[in-house]
């Protein structure tokens, strides 16, 4: 159930992408669907009651295993998370850059997109 | 679980508005209410680390789309392309979402995480050497900044080719003046 709540946020997210006509929506969007891939994949590595995967003072490795959630996917979705920002960073350079050759945002009336 | 459940619906309510708005700086701040939620719900999941990292990107991306946005004309655009008709979108949308929930019937429940089906899984090894081979006690920054370095290595490359194609987007004439350098500076919010 929580991940058909976290798909529904990813194709809300899709929707979006696919049927508005401002560009900066189009944006918006990507980032939700982003931010539910995430979701995603920490919740692929979540275990019921599980603590973070942090070693306390005396505290042995072997508790960390039978306790712990699994760290692997927290590590690659945190390089994910920054990379999200840099791509974002680089589509909203695109939109401005857009905006200042067309005078609007709208993609419907961005007809000279050739060569 | 349940706490979980609310949070997410929360998160699908904002992406709604966020969606549907008129307005795109309600949209705009709905898209930094959705990622403050993430933030919590990465801290629910005990990702200490996400949430942090999460908090600060979603303000870096606030201030990157309000400044590109705030001065511009845009409440005129609204509404959606007649690509092919609303319709046959949601519909099209609904299917995706049946076909992606139809095969998470074959998927391990939630809460049972790798760690409890595999006893080989990379994993193990990480939290039962982590603090050995590295002497970091956060074993998320051990993988990230040890055993999958090159990972990393790989990010700060992407990072630097987005903001550096976010600069030469944003330049302005550099072909007439290239003594000018460049003018733009949404791009740089990335940098760090």
């Amino acid at each position: 159930m929580i991940y058909g709540l976290c798909l529904l946020l990813i194709v809300v997210g899709l929707y979006g992408v696919v049927t508005k006509r401002n560009v900066v929506k189009i944006v918006i969007s990507l980032a939700i669907m982003e931010y539910g891939i995430n979701l995603f994949l920490v919740l692929v590595g979540y275990r019921t009651h599980g603590t973070a995967p942090i070693l306390e003072e005396g505290m042995m490795p072997e508790t960390l295993v039978a306790q712990s959630v699994d760290p692997l996917p927290q590590a690659l979705v945190l390089t994910s998370i920054v990379i999200g920002l840099a791509v974002l960073a680089l589509m909203v350079a695109l939109c401005v850059r857009l905006y200042e050759r067309y005078g609007t945002f709208d993609v419907t009336e961005m007809k000279k997109l050739k060569g | 679980m349940a706490l979980l459940g609310i949070l997410l619906f929360l998160m699908i309510i904002g992406a709604v508005i966020a969606v549907e708005t008129r307005n795109l700086l309600s949209s705009i701040v709905c898209l930094g209410a959705i990622g403050f939620l993430l933030s919590i719900v990465f801290l629910f999941l005990g990702a200490p680390d996400l949430a942090i990292t999460q908090l600060v990107v979603e303000i870096l991306c606030l201030v990157i789309l309000i400044r590109a946005t705030i001065h511009r004309r845009v409440e005129t655009v609204a509404g959606n392309r007649e690509f092919v008709g609303l319709a046959v979108t949601v519909v099209m949308l609904a299917i995706v979402l049946m076909l992606a929930i139809s095969m998470m019937a074959g998927f391990p429940s939630l809460g049972t995480s790798v760690l409890d089906r595999m006893a080989q899984a990379p994993s193990h090894f990480y939290l039962l050497q982590g603090k050995a081979q590295t002497g970091v006690t956060n074993i998320v920054t051990a993988i990230l900044l040890d055993f999958r370095a090159y990972d990393t290595l790989g990010e700060a490359t992407v990072l630097f080719c987005a903001v550096m194609g976010a600069l030469a987007v944003l330049r302005r004439s550099a072909r007439r003046r290239p003594e000018e350098g460049d003018a733009g500076d949404e791009g740089e919010g990335g940098a760090e």
